[in-house]
């Protein structure tokens, strides 16, 4: 059985976390920290610093035992917490583990179609994937994987044997907009993208546009000469960069116009995308 | 009414002239009172404890009808000097004709037909272009004139070509008028079309869903979908719809025992009789089966005519019964929703139990029906529903919730989901959530996106513009944007729960 692991959030009904009607499940802690991320409060794990817990209005949290307690029935959802960690963390985190959260996603059938595990960044936490989507599985719930692309699948077949697919996002192409972006070179993601598609779980390719932070239309080139034969069976998602809940420098970083995402858009046709999404 | 009553009627600023034809109609018929109350429905009804629905004081005309207009198609009319149509021109034109002297409570027809299955034979040989030119006309033609919310288009369950059409052309038009319901059954209708369905639902908050699979036995000779989601008998319609209000009647009551053992029985003994006598003046005083051209022309017959027994305010009157504070409200607190199942039972059972007459349609007892409300009526949520603000977090509750009560009706019970404007994108997850609720029993859904001009009030579309002119004081095309700005600001329903 796999350990409790830190979940954010879960969402009953999603509709941009892929196919159909999907419950959204997001972990907390990521191993990166992209510029554009538009909930940086799922980034890192809480320290127990105390400030949210002073500073909530609502007096839902408190320290016990050197760690946040959180009260979901006094909270009322205000943000300030979010607003006050200058830890990039949230202390309205639920520690559970995968039977609890099977629970929980199971307990909104008929009406879900899946569940996708999201983050945060889900795949630091894969013996918890593998036991969530054995479960999910058996009882006819897909599963998907939402993912940075920075941790090697190749060294998690078995939990790709139980997913229905990843959906993956490439930040960039090249590995100096990528270190821009992120901190981190791409070659991972490169070699991910790669491989998820030889293996036929390459549920969805997302590629977030920005103006002067990465490199779209390249990522949609490289992109499209990696999948090679297979363009034609993947679904590209291009998303327009919103500064919604962003912090840092790109806080007030400009929206792409519609005439670049149009070209974007023609280009990924152009270049034989199975679908092509805009969002 | 008093003699300044018409006057003001005749001067009113903010009526266009139809409208002010048809206020002086009612006035003029609520000048007699040809039927008889009892003591104890006027009781009821000075206490706000049931109502008529402002059918008026003598019902000279059922209050919504639902002609066969594939009968029309195939035969024509009479009356009206018209041959069979021939062609999708003959067919188009002579329903324009038909549509203009098709009554109901709101003079306006709220029936324009099966659409899709009307029109269908007729696109042979006629390109998409022509079809879709000609069907723009013809549907701006019913916005226009009709110009009522309350009307109302079928399509489907079947995949059709001329289904798609309306589709398109609708996402096109952005018309408030007509309604479109969509008659869905997951074993009949192709996910493929319910995607166009549901894309186009949110660009223009059309078509609404029916669950067809249940609806299709409700009445022997197929049904209609109209008004505020009322399902009819085709080929004839509905006499009436009067309504226990719900709240009204809680406040009468001194216990829930009160309610359940004295109030509750009396008030829905009393307006089951106050139908039956509605129902013989019309039949037997009114002449108007007797005079019909419809009846004539073979469109409707009395036979397929039954009364809608209506229900409004369930969420007011636990709340009431209960004294729930701001901590508990119906829709999520598990005692409200057993005392609001235990109400619908016992209504359902003594409804079920009374000898309607000249409902032979519906083997003669009335059909019950979730009234959504109208105008400005504040403290009484549509039906069963739940009221706005208190909605369930999870909206699968919401619709578990609702799906538990849908059964107790069959002549039409729905709910309204606004929806973020990204679900265009996504039809399947909108459709997930369709066919899941229709698994558990779920019978009517619509949507509309949260950022649209069309917007849905209790089951009409009206646009938020059309409102905003009216709220100022400007004359407006339809009726219905009168009823739908006053219940817009007294149900909050800008404030819809958004969870979609
Ligand atoms: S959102 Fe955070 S700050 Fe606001 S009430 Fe909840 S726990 Fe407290
Ligand atoms: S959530 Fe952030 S602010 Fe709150 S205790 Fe943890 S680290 Fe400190």
């Amino acid at each position: 059985m796999s350990a409790h692991v830190p979940i954010n959030n879960i969402i009953p009904f999603s509709l941009v976390d892929g196919p159909g009607a999907r419950c959204s499940v997001f972990l907390q802690g990521c191993n990166i920290r992209c510029a554009y991320c538009h909930n940086p409060e799922t980034q890192s794990l809480c320290v127990a610093c105390g400030a949210c817990v002073r500073a909530c209005p609502a007096r839902a949290l408190t320290l016990e035992a050197g760690a946040v307690v959180w009260d979901s029935e006094l909270c009322t959802g205000c943000d300030t917490c979010i607003g006050t960690c200058t830890y990039r963390s949230s202390p309205r985190i639920r520690h559970m583990d995968a039977r609890e959260v099977f629970a929980e996603v199971s307990s909104y059938q008929p009406f879900i179609r899946g569940v996708t595990t999201s983050g945060g960044e889900c795949m630091l936490y894969p013996e918890f994937l593998l036991e969530l989507f054995g479960l999910c599985r058996a009882a006819g719930i897909g599963a998907l994987i939402d993912s940075n692309g920075t941790i090697d699948f190749s060294e998690h077949e078995g939990l790709l044997n139980v997913a229905d697919g990843v959906m993956i996002d490439v930040k960039a192409w090249s590995d100096a907009w990528f270190v821009h972006l992120t901190g981190t070179d791409g070659a991972t993601v490169r070699k991910n993208l790669a491989f998820l598609a030889e293996r036929d779980k390459l549920e969805e390719v997302r590629v977030i546009v920005t103006e002067g932070w990465n490199d779209p239309e390249d990522a949609v080139d490289g992109i499209a000469a990696t999948l090679g034969r297979r363009v034609g069976a993947a679904r590209l998602r291009l998303m327009r960069f919103r500064h919604f809940g962003v912090r840092g420098p790109m806080a007030s970083a400009p929206s792409p116009s519609d005439a670049r995402m149009d070209a974007l858009e023609a280009r990924a046709h152009e270049l034989g995308f199975g679908e092509v999404v805009v969002s | 009414m008093s003699d300044n009553g018409y006057l003001n009627i005749i001067t009113a600023s903010n009526l266009t002239y139809k409208q002010k034809v048809l206020h002086l109609a009612q006035a003029a018929e609520n000048s007699v009172r040809p039927l008889k109350t009892t003591k104890e429905f006027d009781r009821f009804f000075e206490a706000r404890a049931l109502d008529d629905m402002q059918e008026g004081n003598a019902p000279y005309r059922p209050r919504y009808i639902c002609p066969d207009y594939q009968h029309f198609s195939g035969h024509g009319s009479e009356f009206l000097h018209l041959d069979a149509p021939r062609d999708l021109d003959d067919l188009l034109w002579g329903l324009s004709m038909v549509y203009n002297n098709v009554p109901s409570v709101t003079s306006r027809p709220v029936s324009v037909g099966q659409l899709d299955k009307i029109i269908d034979p007729f696109l042979d040989g006629v390109s998409d272009d022509e079809a879709k030119r000609a069907l723009k006309h013809f549907l701006n033609y019913i916005d226009r004139t009709v110009a009522s919310g309350y009307c109302h288009a079928n399509i489907g369950p079947e995949d059709t070509r001329a289904g798609r059409l309306l589709l398109e052309v609708e996402a096109e038009l952005q018309n408030a008028v007509p309604n479109f319901t969509l008659k869905y059954d997951p074993a009949v209708t192709p996910d493929d079309f319910m995607r166009l369905a549901l894309t186009t639902a949110m660009k223009c908050a059309n078509p609404a869903f029916a669950n067809h699979a249940i609806h299709k036995h409700t009445y022997q000779g197929g049904y209609q979908v109209v008004s505020c989601y009322n399902v009819l008998p085709l080929g004839g319609g509905a006499y009436c719809l009067d309504r226990l209000l719900l709240p009204g009647m809680a406040r009468l009551a001194t216990s829930v025992d009160d309610f359940l053992d004295n109030i509750l029985p009396s008030a829905t003994g009393e307006l089951c009789n106050y139908m039956n006598e509605r129902i013989r003046f019309e039949v037997e005083e009114s002449n108007f089966f007797q005079s019909s051209w419809l009846v004539k022309d073979g469109l409707i017959s009395r036979e397929r005519f039954t009364g809608m027994f209506g229900v409004a305010g369930m969420s007011e009157c636990v709340k009431e019964l209960l004294h729930l504070g701001d901590e508990r409200a119906y829709g999520t607190d598990p005692e409200a929703d057993e005392l609001a199942e235990k109400i619908m039972q016992k209504i359902y059972d003594q409804v079920n139990e009374f000898d309607a007459v000249y409902s032979e349609v519906a083997g003669g007892r009335f059909t019950l029906h979730a009234q959504a409300g109208f105008s400005d009526q504040v403290g009484v949520t549509p039906g069963v529903r739940v009221k706005v603000g208190d909605e369930p977090e999870v909206l699968y509750d919401h619709i578990r919730q609702a799906a538990s009560l849908h059964r107790f009706f069959n002549a039409g019970v729905s709910d309204i989901f606004p929806v973020e404007p990204t679900a265009e994108k996504n039809p399947d997850a909108l459709l997930d959530v369709i066919k899941a609720a229709f698994s558990i029993d779920d019978k009517y859904l619509s949507f509309y996106s949260s950022d649209g001009d069309l917007v849905r009030i209790t089951g009409f579309l009206v646009k938020r513009s059309e409102m905003e002119k009216y709220a100022k004081g400007e004359a407006v095309l339809a009726d219905t944007s009168h009823d739908g700005e006053g219940n817009w600001r007294a149900n909050d329903l800008a404030d819809r729960k958004v969870r979609l």
